[in-house]
């Protein structure tokens, strides 16, 4: 088996919240012990809903918030945030979700997309800097006649072809996407979602793909991580995880997709109860047991490792073999 | 007759860059207790339809053509008449609950306030029928819960109470302009389950409006499909998922990703991007980006025509179903 591109071990990151000047602070454990591995020309999706850590374990990874436990690595070369980063920055780029609040109004989309060289690869020649902008320009799809303008003259999917050319400018390896189609319509969605998939296969890229949209998640991925409060609750292959969802949560989260099909109304179906627990009181134990038809005795006592059922890796103590399994979401 | 009848609304903002036009000629029925559901992208003109009945425009809003609620037009209304109208017959519901929502009163505060200027209960009756509301919404503990003010609920809650205080007049009509946008997609699934159950039990007609048309699938009963300020085409919901005849509606449908498709296929999606307010198009909004498009298109929009029973297209090309 070759070395996975991007390895992350154990990850974990704490926030400490004040509650007063004489209580302790709360720990809030945003990730806790997360681990995965993304090869080359990979996409991992990565889904769960408000709170669960997805977007929290993008910004570990890229170093804007500091780890409390674990590794990240980049071709078996450990990243120390701070001290040693910039090859780091070179090699791991991120595009966010808001494509206009994530451009500085004041410049220019040639000076945004060229400020990444600038900054990591100082070494190139102003004409290259200028060429290498007006290529990456071409491949998002944008004009290079448009260099000049400014992003508010632009459509939001125009912003996020923007965002996308100022990550992929240097060449990175590993590109974290954060929910990077959510603030987009629809029909303007689909043209980014096939854009990205077009350039990783072009460039090679590894990919990490946040959204909450499950859909969408299926569509770009090669494998998919759902996560609950911090942590990995299910992690296969897309096609298995979609066909034979093994973890209560991964079933309940696909159950309540509103399909665009009538034929199948999901009134009808069941649905799960409650709502995401505060992280800062997660539930002992499995921490979706609260809201699990499968809960007993147990989830509160030990909290599910993830372990290994067929292809899939599932954390939870009575999820079923495949064949038993899935039929709740089959053909969904 | 229909509940409510909107004909050739129009809703244009005085702004400094001129007169922008975002609702051009809208017209659609509500019967009684049915659920009718409004799709549209950004700017598409479904959000301001919705105001301008209610008469919650901007002050920059200027609204022309006629809404008649059980005889009534609703645009004509001073507003006093329009006070008693709208949380008693109609009433809305918005996509984010917390900013709907007073923060600094409790919920029964709220929530009476409702009842005894509508209905002249005593605050004590009002509390009772609260109490009996936020029941049927399932918000556990009503009793004590309703003393609590609206951040200390989560955000699914936040919506059902808003969804309590909607329904305490016996409204006619509910309104809910995106939902469930705000919510998690399993908290979504209740509440699209509760104004389901709410519309059967209460026989209120509800307007859904929102742009995902997963959401549409699952509650309603008729779509209108809005682009540009404009309908692009209405129907039932088999006429519009199944039996669609128009080029944006089924570019809409090809754009969704589906939980059921394999990786690798393409999303069809739609090239270009929305036209702009400033410059609205002389005729059909969508030409720009239509496969279809021909030279009439660019004339003059294409008038909204039934094809069949129950089912009106705005397009020259004849789609076949």
């Amino acid at each position: 088996m070759s070395k996975p591109l991007l390895s992350v071990r154990d990850l974990a990151v704490e926030f400490h919240i004040a509650t007063g000047i004489w209580r302790r602070p709360n720990v809030l454990r945003a990730v806790d012990g997360v681990s995965f591995d993304l090869d080359r020309g990979e996409t991992l999706g990565v889904v769960g809903e408000s709170g669960c850590g997805k977007s929290t374990l993008a910004r570990a990874i890229l170093g804007l918030v500091p780890l409390a436990r674990g590794s990240v690595t980049l071709d078996d070369r450990p990243v120390v945030f701070g001290k040693d980063s910039r090859w780091w920055r070179r090699d791991v780029q991120v595009i966010f979700q808001d494509p206009l609040a994530s451009l500085n109004p004041r410049m220019t989309v040639g000076q945004i997309i060229a400020e990444p060289l600038e900054t990591l690869m100082p070494e190139l020649s102003r004409r290259e800097m200028t060429r290498q902008v007006a290529d990456m320009m071409d491949r998002v799809g944008l004009s290079p006649g448009q260099v000049n303008r400014y992003p508010h003259e632009f459509s939001g999917g125009q912003c996020q072809r923007i965002g996308i050319a100022r990550a992929l400018v240097s060449r990175p390896r590993v590109v974290l996407c954060d929910e990077p189609v959510s603030a987009l319509d629809v029909s303007i969605q689909a043209q980014i979602v096939n854009l990205l998939t077009d350039l990783q296969q072009e460039m090679g890229l590894a990919m990490l793909f946040i959204a909450h949209d499950l859909a969408v998640v299926r569509h770009i991925s090669h494998r998919v991580m759902v996560m609950y409060l911090g942590r990995a609750a299910e992690m296969a292959d897309a096609d298995t995880l979609y066909r034979q969802p093994l973890h209560p949560y991964t079933r309940a989260l696909m159950a309540a997709v509103p399909v665009p099909d009538p034929g199948r109304r999901q009134v009808e179906g069941e649905i799960v109860k409650g709502d995401v627990p505060s992280p800062l009181a997660p539930p002992s134990g499995c921490s979706f047991r609260t809201r699990c038809p499968l809960a007993a005795q147990r989830c509160a006592d030990i909290r599910p490792e993830l372990r290994q059922m067929g292809v899939t890796d599932v954390a939870c103590h009575y999820a079923e073999a495949p064949e038993s399994a899935g039929t709740a979401s089959q053909g969904r | 007759m229909a509940l409510l009848e909107v004909q050739d609304l129009r809703v244009d903002f005085e702004t400094q860059d001129g007169r922008l036009p975002a609702v051009r000629g809208v017209s659609f029925a509500l019967e009684e207790g049915e659920s009718l559901g409004i799709v549209g992208e950004s700017g598409s003109g479904k959000s301001q339809t919705v105001l301008a009945l209610m008469g919650l425009l901007a002050d920059n809003g200027v609204v022309s053509g006629r809404a008649t609620f059980r005889g009534e037009d609703l645009l004509q209304l001073r507003a006093r008449e329009m006070n008693r109208i709208r949380g008693e017959k109609i009433s809305m519901i918005f996509q984010d609950p917390m900013t709907s929502l007073n923060p600094y009163l409790t919920v029964a505060r709220q929530m009476t306030e409702v009842l005894t200027f509508h209905k002249g209960l005593s605050n004590r009756d009002a509390r009772t029928e609260a109490v009996r509301m936020l029941d049927a919404v399932h918000i556990p503990d009503a009793g004590n819960r309703i003393d609590r003010y609206p951040h200390e609920f989560s955000g699914g809650m936040r919506q059902r109470v808003m969804i309590a205080m909607s329904l305490l007049c016996r409204p006619q009509v509910l309104i809910a302009d995106e939902p469930t946008t705000a919510l998690d997609v399993t908290v979504q699934a209740q509440i699209l389950r509760l104004l389901d159950e709410v519309r059967r039990e209460f026989r209120t007609a509800v307007v859904l409006i929102t742009h995902d048309l997963g959401v549409v699938a699952g509650v309603c009963e008729r779509v209108i499909v809005l682009y540009g300020g404009r309908v692009m085409e209405s129907g039932s919901l088999h006429h519009i998922f199944r039996e669609s005849r128009h080029p944006y509606t089924r570019g809409l449908l090809a754009s969704v990703p589906r939980l059921d498709q394999e990786r690798g296929g393409r999303l069809q999606g739609i090239p270009g991007s929305p036209p702009s307010l400033r410059q609205p198009p002389k005729g059909c909004p969508f030409e720009a980006r239509c496969g279809n498009r021909m030279d009439r298109c660019g004339q003059a929009p294409p008038p909204l025509e039934a094809r069949e029973t129950g089912h009106d297209v705005a397009c020259y090309a004849d789609l076949g179903a």
